[in-house]
């Protein structure tokens, strides 16, 4: 954390620093405090809230259910790298029928909402007489989305590299698709793989907006227990703690991975350093 | 085509209803992005770590959730009711904040050291500093992400559709209800999105050519 926009703290500064955090902790405390008493005047941690822990049957269903959200990750993931670098390589052409329609259609996917597509596709297509499954929907809306997404990503990480990479490659006698498989891609992908891996872990949050569509994933596993009135009481606050546990395990997972390997790179002398991937990483905001 | 022209009313509700989701979201989580970013550049740590922990949480959450938890999980602890559509709002806001604190923190932290270091050393004050040195620089390398989370914020606003709040993402169920084509009418959706989405995006590309910092 470099200090910015401040003087390093003198011994006035550092007194008035310690009466603010103790103001900041205070302020947190009282709303944890405020909710937590909520919890118990709503009793929401009652033995029979919390009785579905025990049944073997929905212990089950919700292993199912990280199994659903995981496959779901897992089949878009791939879909959508494959995508990606498919409509990477088809925009950087040097054929113009080449690169105007794919810069089209990943113009296009990028600025179509994911609900919207993945109702497209389950609710709209039976009309033309196609029949998806939820799931199947959920990964090819997965796929056309972050595929768009993916694919402007390698993109500029290909042309962020520097152009004498290219030149002397070429000098070398080889030919464009030499040019491109040995030497760029290697060098972007390394370069690219922390923001790739981002963008990932946005796959794996998407994978919620399956609920939208009855993909009996994670989420709808949270509410249908949660929701359940007769037996348990509506535990949604306990199901839905438990959820978002989940979930926010998972995405750290891989943002760790990011890290780890950004750090890996940074070490390796093999990897250039691009001039302007900060602006670019920047630029890419993953919501 | 006559998907469209038969039910052009409900299509401009809701498309206007879409735009009101996404003006007042943007204005909460520009508001709440700023401040949690003022508190992870904040000389307190303990600040620092609420704003770390709330973007950590936050981010790594999907919006779906979010909004699950404030439109069934919420209700529950029976603090202040709240409507669906104010429920909506909250989720989007709360969640895009999180996003909006790391491009601000970001666009600050592209400022060099030695741009605000310069300006104590030539005794302005640390408004001053702020207000003609270190914020214009940084406003510049900040106005193109912030454009992308503002798409990505208009684009969320159809999460709303599971949750009966009334959007362009909910022009399906009426269509579905009046027995209409729903193919057609989501292509109009989708095309009403790429609509609204493209000259932002266009603005951005704009901004970002203008603007650049040239280091």
């Amino acid at each position: 954390m470099s200090m910015v926009l401040f003087d390093v703290p003198g011994p006035k500064a550092r007194a008035r620093h310690k009466i603010m955090a103790v103001i900041g902790i205070a302020a947190v405390l009282a709303v944890l405090v405020y909710v937590i008493m909520r919890f118990i005047a709503t009793d929401q941690f009652s033995a029979r809230r919390l009785s579905w822990i025990n049944y073997k049957q929905i212990q089950l269903s919700l292993v199912e259910a990280i199994g659903n959200t995981l496959s779901a990750f897992a089949v878009g993931a791939v879909l959508a790298l494959a995508f990606g670098a498919i409509f990477a390589a088809a925009r950087l052409s040097d054929h113009a029928w080449v690169r105007a329609p794919a810069a089209v259609i990943v113009e296009i996917f990028r600025a179509i909402p994911l609900v919207i597509m993945m109702f497209f596709f389950y609710y709209g297509l039976p009309v033309a007489g196609v029949k998806l499954t939820a799931f199947t929907a959920v990964v090819v809306s997965l796929m056309l989305y972050n595929g768009s997404v993916l694919a402007e990503i390698f993109r500029a990480g290909i042309n962020s590299l520097p152009k004498g990479q290219s030149e002397a490659a070429y000098a070398l006698g080889m030919r464009k698709t030499q040019v491109m498989v040995l030497v760029l891609l290697p060098q972007a992908l390394r370069a690219m793989l922390p923001t790739i891996i981002s963008q990932l872990v946005v796959l794996l949050k998407d994978t919620a907006l399956g609920f939208l569509i009855t993909y009996e994933e994670l989420l709808r596993w949270g509410t249908r227990i949660g929701g359940d009135a007769v037996n348990f009481g509506r535990p949604m606050i306990s199901v839905m703690i438990l959820v978002a546990a989940i979930y926010i395990g998972l995405c750290l997972v891989l943002t760790w991975l990011a890290n780890y390997l950004e750090k890996r790179n940074r070490r390796n002398k093999k990897v250039i350093h691009l001039d302007h991937a900060e602006p670019l990483a920047l630029n890419e905001v993953k919501v | 085509m006559s998907v469209l022209t038969n039910n052009l009313d409900l299509f401009l509700r809701a498309f206007g209803q879409t735009l009101q989701l996404f003006a007042v979201s943007g204005v909460l989580s520009l508001l709440l992005g700023t401040l949690l970013a003022a508190l992870r550049v904040s000389p307190v740590p303990v600040f620092r770590g609420i704003g770390t922990m709330y973007v950590t949480v936050l981010r790594n959450t999907p919006l779906t959730l979010v909004f699950v938890f404030f439109l069934f999980a919420y209700p529950l602890l029976e603090i202040v009711k709240i409507e669906p559509y104010t429920a909506a709002v909250v989720a989007l806001s709360l969640y895009t904040a999180a996003f909006v604190c790391e491009v601000v923190r970001s666009g600050v932290n592209t400022v060099p050291v030695g741009q605000a270091e310069a300006s104590r050393a030539l005794g302005l004050t640390f408004v001053q500093m702020l207000g003609t040195v270190v914020l214009p620089q940084a406003l510049r390398s900040v106005v193109p992400p912030m454009t992308s989370t503002m798409i990505a914020l208009l684009k969320n606003t159809t999460v709303a559709s599971g949750f009966a709040v009334f959007q362009a993402g909910t022009i399906r169920d009426s269509l579905s209800e009046q027995g209409e084509n729903v193919l057609f009418g989501l292509l109009w959706v989708a095309i009403g999105f790429v609509v609204l989405v493209m000259p932002l995006t266009y603005a951005q590309q704009v901004f970002e050519k203008r603007w650049s910092v040239a280091r």
